[in-house]
């Protein structure tokens, strides 16, 4: 489990310079999917962020080693229980990363809560955790599915989409993201006309997408992810569905999964991210940097969560010039966070990071200039309205 | 239709025990196991060490039904999984003891063997194989949709609780030896099942059934008992890796499980008393160590079944076993 | 939610016609692991694999040479079907002499490989292919909206299923076939080149899953596990149908996927154990299967 050990750069630059020896050596952990669905958005590219967070933090000046080491997951929990738990009690990792796949996310945030460590999500949607499974240990940095569901749900419902027809996977993630999203649905005067629970995984959704198209729904809703998005999407351009005037609506896409598709299938289609490569140009330089160094790739908002994750522990490091769990825990919610990908910001007090949420529509392949030019900005969702209220989420450190 | 087995190695087998009911090779290699596996924890990493033994008495399961039924099953995870579901939702929403929880979790791949293996035995050789294979894909949409069983999450952050209500075995080291216990009595039972005048008929059954139909055996009922003891000790050991790892997930009732074992069983050789607890432990170590590949510890896997039946059919010890002209 | 009764006979066409298109992939993968059992009596695990390479290597003909999908449907069946005799000669071939089960555990080995290397290479997010373009577009048949390339698959899948059952059942070629399954020793014993026919035979069913892939390409995503799950629907197929027929292993192809089309509609969970919970009541009924010899 070790074999991806880097020891960084900066570390051996601070011997070399013959300074002054580190104060403190942090192990970070980047747990997340090297080999499966999620390789693309999370993966290599997530360590590669990491270790552009440690360089441009200059831990080695500040007198702190860090060094990161990465593991596959394999989207599964007991896989990722296996890792964190050997991570914590062998070889002295103070945090862990990224960890994509809310089953696995939830393993890991139960043991550190229990081994008292460090936990900073960013590649898992589920909003238990920073509900009923929050944990003092935890942070949820990049997205959440409440998110999802209220800003593309809301979006829709406001631009005319008031019947929906949602296209379930049927475990309990996908139901989550229906029900989350069916109630902003009705919350926001829309109504719901059908609901089909597809087998998980599936591959032919013909069947499903045919029912979606009777029902006279104008926006059906994707309540499922990765694979099973892809080819729903896929199959929904092949029966003319979005001809026939009715809208997708992905409650958890990302920009590889448009990547994957290509414009000419993902287009028209409406999505919540926090974040887009090209936004501004603090996103575009850091993103330049990073394609660079990932294959042309551009980040995905779950890489830009792990920079802005191990940024903001790092800031919590150098401020308590300790690695104590609880001491970095109470530093990081309690200092404002800043960074260039996401800008100002804060951790509340449930483990929940805020900043905006921005609803995108993906462009045509007229509208698109070039490789990874996939989405327009439709609004901006302010930071206080894209998460659930801190009292909403029944987290008991909420008193 | 059976499994072709070393030669030598099972003539050797059907050997008669002595009076103690092992013979003496084995006593002494049952010991050696027992004395490593007391010393195991303090040298490596408990719960790798706990992940090993689960594994070995799953094989060693298996391997009754294979190497001494003469029955491939592509299935086997429906047992370990389900049990290990039954088990983990026992001791977390019930709250009851490991050892009852274990008990249910065993109980339930026990009869899930009995209605699975009453109508698999009903076909033969590949047949057999692939039905169930099937049943093992039912049980897996069963774990996926069942509320009980939390989907894609599992379930998790399972309580190791207290053994008898007295002991705790929230430690590693505490729960360690409450393993190694379950497993080398798992072990125990499974070499005298292996050694009784029962193990005797199932191997004349496998080796000529028409011979052991004509002697008057009702074959079916020897297959089927032999069916259900695998499940149910492929049971016992799912349901402990549940308190061990405090979770079950899909991961346990995933048709690449019963592949897994398979593996396991073949490359410690299938038809050795010994073979499946090596195959399981070399699988075992290779997915830890050998992680962070990802898919390069498929096609490793694929390398060893595609070397292993080809070159090497009877496996590590059964290698070891013809060296020696020994049974192990 | 969709009524259960209130479905208009209309919609249940359209059900029932992608049932059709589902059955077709059944039934051209079972018609490969037939034929293979037929022969060999191995069942093929790296059937799904087989089927993947077939997609892949359609995606990687248009990627890197430009090959369109037409020359792919008749290139893409012969490369991989090689690609099956190679293995056939290097690997099955050793093990004629033993257990059939071997043969199972080593295909199941290669399949975990194939999947493996593939899996490296290409992730898997899975690879976008194009519709081709004569094929763009749909019919609508007024109870739905068929797109032209759905419909090309039942034409397809079909021509291959009955031009093979044809084969296989009508010309000398097939008669040999037949004749070397009954008893190979006498065949050979007529001057026919029995383990040659075996070969070809393997490579002719595997390339008819690298056809089922190709035809699979543009409608699902090309990716490594699109085979891993398929081929054990695919085994319950040929459970169901009997491995003894190669008529049997194509109608409860078809007849099957329209079953699993109906469950869609009326009980969408059910709809991926439908064919196991089939399987099971056709075990007790008929142990042999619907068109098997007794085993």
């Amino acid at each position: 489990m070790k074999i991806r050990t880097m020891m960084l750069a900066a570390l051996a630059a601070t011997m070399m310079a013959g300074t002054a020896l580190a104060d403190t050596a942090v192990k970070i952990g980047v747990l997340n999917d090297r080999s499966g669905i999620y390789a693309d958005l999370a993966g290599e590219g997530s360590v590669i962020a990491a270790r552009m967070a440690v360089e441009d933090f200059k831990a080695a000046d500040k007198g702190i080693a860090v060094e990161i080491i990465s593991a596959d997951h394999q989207n599964k929990p007991d896989v990722a229980s296996t890792i964190a738990r050997q991570w914590y009690d062998q070889d002295g990792v103070d945090v862990i990363l990224d960890v994509p796949t809310s089953s696995a996310a939830l393993a890991v945030n139960e043991i550190t809560r229990e081994k008292n460590k460090v936990f900073i999500n960013s590649g898992a949607g589920t909003a238990d955790l920073t509900g009923s499974k929050c944990s003092p240990n935890t942070v949820h940095w990049t997205y959440d599915t409440w998110a999802l569901a209220h800003g593309t749900g809301s979006a829709m419902v406001a631009n005319g989409g008031k019947k929906w027809f949602f296209l379930t996977a049927d475990y309990a993630f996908g139901h989550a993201l229906e029900r989350d999203t069916a109630e902003v649905v009705k919350a926001a005067g829309g109504e719901v006309v059908g609901t089909v629970r597809h087998p998980f995984p599936g591959t032919d959704f013909s069947s499903f997408l045919l029912q979606a198209q009777s029902s006279g729904a104008q926006v059906i809703g994707l309540a499922n992810a990765g694979g099973d998005t892809i080819n729903s999407i896929k199959q929904a351009a092949e029966f003319g569905i979005t001809q026939g005037g009715q809208a997708l609506a992905g409650l958890l896409v990302f920009i590889t999964d448009v990547h994957a598709l290509g414009l000419q299938t993902a287009q028209g289609l409406v999505l919540t991210e926090s974040f887009y490569w090209d936004l501004n140009d603090q996103t575009r330089e850091w993103s330049k940097r990073f394609s660079e160094q990932n294959g042309g790739k551009m980040p995905t908002m779950v890489q830009a969560g792990v920079y802005a994750g191990v940024l903001h522990y790092l800031k919590a490091v150098e401020a308590t010039a300790g690695k104590d769990a609880a001491a970095i825990m109470s530093k990081m919610k309690e200092m404002p966070t800043e960074d260039p990908l996401f800008g100002k910001g804060s951790v509340r007090q449930d483990g929940r990071k805020i900043h905006d949420m921005y609803l995108f529509k993906v462009k045509t392949p007229d509208q698109s200039k070039g490789p990874w030019d996939y989405y327009d900005l439709v609004a901006t969702i302010p930071a206080d309205k894209a998460f659930r209220p801190l009292a909403d989420g029944g987290c008991e450190l909420v008193k | 239709m059976a499994v072709e087995t070393s030669d030598p190695g099972i003539a050797l087998a059907t050997d008669t025990p002595s009076a103690a009911g092992m013979s003496r090779q084995h006593l002494l290699i049952f010991a050696g196991l027992l004395a490593l596996g007391l010393v195991a924890p303090f040298v490596l990493y408990p719960v790798f060490v706990m992940k090993v033994l689960c594994f070995a008495l799953f094989a060693c399961a298996f391997n009754l039904l294979l190497g001494y039924g003469g029955l491939l099953s592509f299935g086997h995870a429906a047992y370990f999984g389900s049990a290990s579901y039954v088990c983990a939702h026992a001791a977390k929403a019930w709250n009851l003891t490991p050892e009852l929880s274990i008990l249910l979790g065993t109980g339930t791949a026990c009869i899930l063997g009995i209605v699975f293996g009453s109508l698999a035995i009903r076909r033969q050789g590949i047949y057999f194989a692939m039905v169930t294979l099937a049943f093992a894909q039912m049980v897996f949409f069963f774990s996926l949709q069942a509320p009980f069983t939390g989907g894609e999450d599992g379930i998790q952050s399972v309580p190791r609780g207290r053994l008898l209500g007295l002991i705790d075995l929230s430690a590693d080291l505490t729960l360690y030896f409450f393993v190694l216990a379950v497993v080398f009595l798992g072990l125990l039972l499974i070499y005298r099942i292996i050694h009784s005048p029962f193990g005797q008929v199932l191997k004349a059954i496998r080796e000529n059934e028409p011979r052991a139909v004509s002697l008057g055996y009702r074959v079916n009922r020897y297959k089927l008992a032999v069916f259900v003891m695998s499940a149910t000790l492929a049971g016992l050991a799912g349901a402990t890796k549940a308190i061990v790892f405090q979770l079950a997930s899909l991961t346990d009732v995933y048709w690449t499980m019963s592949g897994e074992v398979v593996l396991m069983t073949l490359l410690g050789g299938m038809g050795t008393v010994f073979g499946p607890i090596v195959g399981a432990a070399i699988i075992v170590t290779m997915q830890n160590y050998l992680a962070t590949f990802g898919a390069w510890v498929t096609v490793i896997q694929g390398c060893i079944f595609v070397v292993g039946v080809l070159l090497f059919r009877e496996g590590i010890v059964g290698v070891l076993s013809k060296w020696f002209k020994k049974p192990l | 939610m969709f009524e259960l009764l209130g479905i208009p006979p209309q919609a249940l066409f359209g059900q029932l016609l992608l049932g059709l298109i589902n059955g077709s992939f059944y039934a051209l993968l079972s018609l490969g692991l037939a034929v293979i059992f037929g022969l060999l009596n191995i069942i093929n695990f790296a059937h799904g694999a087989q089927y993947m390479m077939g997609a892949f290597v359609a995606w990687m003909l248009l990627n890197y040479l430009g090959v369109n999908y037409w020359w792919a449907l008749l290139l893409v069946p012969i490369a991989v079907g090689l690609f099956g005799i190679v293995i056939e000669r290097l690997l099955i071939s050793r093990l004629y002499h033993l257990d059939h089960l071997y043969g199972l555990l080593l295909t199941f080995g290669l399949a975990l490989i194939i999947q493996g290397l593939f899996r490296n290479q290409y992730g898997i997010s899975g690879l976008p292919y194009q519709i081709p373009q004569q094929l763009a577009g749909g019919q609508n048949l007024g109870f739905m909206f068929l797109p032209n390339y759905r419909g090309w698959v039942i034409v397809a899948s079909l021509v291959v299923c009955l031009a093979t059952w044809f084969m296989i059942e009508k010309t000398k070629l097939g008669a040999y076939l037949r004749a070397a399954t009954e008893n190979p020793t006498l065949v050979g014993a007529f001057g026919i080149n029995v383990p040659r026919l075996v070969t070809l035979t393997y490579g002719f069913g595997v390339a008819l899953a690298a056809f089922a892939g190709v035809l699979a390409a543009p409608i699902y995503s090309v990716n490594p596990n699109m085979g891993a799950d398929l081929i054990i629907v695919v085994f319950a197929v040929v459970v169901i149908g009997g491995m003894g027929s190669i008529l049997g292993s194509i109608i409860t192809g078809f007849g099957l996927g329209l079953i699993e089309g109906l469950t869609r509609v009326f009980y969408p969970e059910g709809s991926a154990v439908v064919i196991f919970v089939i399987m099971a009541i056709v075990l007790l009924v008929k142990p042999a299967g619907l068109f098997g010899r007794t085993a």
